[in-house]
């Protein structure tokens, strides 16, 4: 096969791909809507899909329905309805727009979404538990929440081989049982422990493959934008766990990802920064925002958003199929943990992929809406700032709500950054 | 040596300015920008040149500064305010390495190097609070043309409390301040600690180290200069043509173009 036909094969195709299962998804979540099936809504950090898959629930993530709001830019519709309904302007997008997509009867720009049969929330998310709140009185739903026990404790949490870990493992295992008699009432079908594991062995190829895939993110150049092709790849790591399509995809993702670095093929021509992201992209913007990087030659090599957006599945986490409600327990656990540890004290793992992804800097994006993932922001800045002396620009904007989102200001800000870099690598040339 | 130009657009006001090979400031003008911005820098240019009696084609190289940086269609190319205000005020004031910056449409806090270079920066949020447009709305609320401003606030013996730092809420605040009888004064020195207190939070999220050197048109408020040295505790520079500093910085760059055939701090590749 000549260069050019594998390229044309493999280069580009976990964009295409993950588009046309975005598109399946929402097909058959609309399917669902028509036919009555029992859905589940569940959030991206700690979505136990792998039990509810055991129970054939079609899921629901409305934290990534919202955000398809925003990209498809009719996000402000959307929230309108909701304030005009009665809630305020300062709390969280995603929730305005799920209220205001529940209000239309499920009307959503990329289809039908059915209503719940029952939710699942953590508490990795303070918002998850009174989001969960708004569908049990709309639809008399059960809402279970899954208390992941020492989430605040970054660094001190306990460790496999601990004791108390073992106590927190048996928590969590716990839970996940009455979650599983919660499901066999709602669905009116039996837990299968073989197919449990089947479904596992499919999570399983997909974190390892996740994790591959952000690793191979440390080849100069950057073979895919962390901001915008990743949060592709991360939609599919949500809304495809545990099945074998997402495993399938995957395992191409990396044969592309693994044949991009080896050719030197970056994502943008011409790569001159390699940037970090913290936070939640602006959708609202969000190819622009991208651009207003790229530009400059600015590429994110690296963001914390694929790591708690996709429920710390990043770490790679293997589920031990031999045992797997107690492995469940343990991987769920660990990889919420992660999670929440990327949001509020991502420094901690940025000064380590400082290095080995040659960063030059590190773009901090408190969003408006979002007090969960944004309040430590500043203060997770410093903490970075004081350990290392790598640049950082510090913007403001929304994930969902254009109001506060000033490209002008932006693009400020971000010209002001790179042209610091510029005279620093200048300075470190002279 | 040819002349450097800086212009400077800003959202109110645009500044020129013509340095010679010695950067000394040899041309500066200063108009009112309106709804044309490409002719705003037009005029500025070609005002700043006359001033100087420097026929347009001995200018070697300029740069284009402030939100309307890219409306300088003369310009051979661009440059963020916030690298600009750095670059002037440490040439300026040597000592500057901390510059407050109060505009018409933002302010913003940066934190410089010895040699100019940008530590780092913080600028207020997307609205207009703390910023020259704030004291423009007070001016028209109070019917106190913006130049007396400070001059009033500082006969103030007894200031309110402003509560909103939003430009659109303060004239109503101002007004209900009349309305219950508070003398105009006292409600302007309100004003301008309300705005002193937002520019020191700035400040100190970058982190405020002397020298601090005032720039933007806001410098030619008197009661402003003496709040920032009073909340500080010490004297901020400030000298005549600070409101200039951005324009002068863009002209610097101009200059290091002239000398050393590049800009440190710019790309001329980005798309305009």
């Amino acid at each position: 096969m000549s260069e050019k036909r594998a390229a044309d094969g493999i280069v580009g195709r976990g964009m295409t791909s993950g588009s046309d299962l975005f598109r399946q998804w929402f097909d058959r979540l609309t399917a669902a809507a028509a036919s009555g099936d029992k859905t589940a809504y569940v959030f991206v950090m700690g979505s136990l899909v792998e039990i509810l898959h055991v129970f054939d629930f079609p899921v629901s993530f409305p934290e990534i329905n919202s955000l398809q709001t925003a990209v498809k830019r009719v996000a402000h519709e959307y929230l309108n309805q909701a304030e005009d309904y009665g809630y305020s302007p300062d709390i969280c997008g995603y929730v305005k727009a799920d209220v205001a997509v529940q209000l239309r009867g499920g009307a959503h720009p990329m289809g039908t979404l059915p209503k719940p049969a029952l939710a699942i929330a953590t508490n990795a998310c303070n918002t998850y538990v009174k989001w969960a709140e708004i569908w049990e009185r709309l639809y008399h739903i059960p809402v279970f929440t899954l208390d992941v026990p020492g989430t605040r404790a970054a660094g001190g949490q306990t460790c496999p081989g601990d004791p108390d870990f073992a106590a927190d493992c048996a928590y969590v295992k716990g839970q996940l049982q009455e979650l599983i008699a919660l499901c066999e009432r709602v669905s009116g079908k039996k837990f299968d422990i073989d197919r449990l594991r089947e479904v596992l062995g499919y999570a399983n190829q997909m974190s390892v493959a996740w994790r591959r895939v952000i690793e191979l993110n440390k080849s100069v150049p950057a073979v895919f934008s962390a901001l915008t092709e990743g949060t592709v790849y991360l939609g599919v790591a949500n809304g495809f766990r545990g099945t074998a399509e997402g495993a399938a995809y995957f395992r191409d993702l990396v044969e592309e990802m693994e044949y991009k670095a080896a050719r030197g093929l970056g994502t943008i021509e011409n790569e001159k920064y390699r940037l970090a992201f913290v936070g939640v992209p602006c959708y609202p913007i969000f190819r622009r925002f991208n651009e207003m990087f790229a530009e400059w030659g600015g590429v994110f090599a690296s963001s914390t958003y694929l790591w708690f957006a996709s429920g710390g599945t990043s770490l790679g986490f293997e589920y031990d199929l031999t045992r797997p409600l107690e492995s469940l327990a343990e991987g769920v656990l660990i990889s919420v943990r992660h999670a929440m540890d990327a949001m509020f004290h991502p420094d901690r793992s940025l000064a380590a992929d400082l290095e080995s992804f040659k960063l030059d800097g590190v773009v901090y994006h408190p969003i408006k809406s979002c007090r969960t993932v944004s309040t430590g922001l500043a203060d997770s800045r410093r903490a970075l700032m004081a350990r290392t002396n790598v640049p950082s620009l510090f913007i403001e904007s929304d994930m969902m709500d254009k109001r506060v989102v000033s490209e002008a200001q932006l693009k400020n800000r971000i010209d002001a950054f790179f042209e610091g870099l510029a005279t620093r690598k200048q300075a470190a040339r002279a | 040596m040819a002349y450097a130009a800086g212009v400077d657009v800003g959202s109110t006001q645009t500044k020129a300015v013509i340095i010679d090979e010695h950067a000394a400031i040899v041309g500066r003008s200063l108009i009112d920008t309106g709804a044309n911005v490409v002719v705003a820098a037009e005029n500025a240019y070609v005002a700043a040149l006359r001033d100087a009696g420097v026929p347009e084609e001995e200018v070697g190289y300029i740069v284009g500064t402030g939100y309307g940086r890219y409306r300088v269609t003369f310009g051979h190319t661009q440059i963020t305010e916030i690298s600009c205000h750095g670059r002037g005020a440490v040439h300026m004031f040597p000592g500057t390495r901390t510059v407050v910056d109060m505009g018409g449409q933002d302010t913003k806090a940066i934190r410089v190097s010895p040699t100019g270079e940008i530590v780092d920066f913080c600028m207020n949020d997307k609205c207009a609070a703390g910023t020259g447009r704030f004291l423009g709305a007070v001016a028209t609320a109070l019917e106190i043309p913006l130049p007396e401003l400070g001059v009033v606030a500082l006969r103030s013996t007894r200031p309110v409390k402003i509560s909103t730092t939003c430009t659109v809420f303060a004239e109503s605040e101002v007004l209900s301040w009349l309305g219950r009888g508070k003398k105009v004064e006292d409600i302007l020195l309100g004003v301008h600690n309300s705005m002193i207190s937002r520019s020191i939070g700035l400040m100190r999220r970058v982190g405020i180290e002397p020298e601090v050197t005032f720039t933007g048109g806001v410098t030619k408020n008197i009661g402003m200069v003496q709040g920032l040295n009073k909340a500080l505790g010490f004297e901020v520079n400030v000298g005549d043509d600070s409101h200039f500093m951005g324009a002068l910085g863009a002209a610097l760059f101009a200059r290091d173009h002239i000398l050393t055939g590049r800009v440190p701090a710019a790309h001329t590749e980005v798309p305009r």
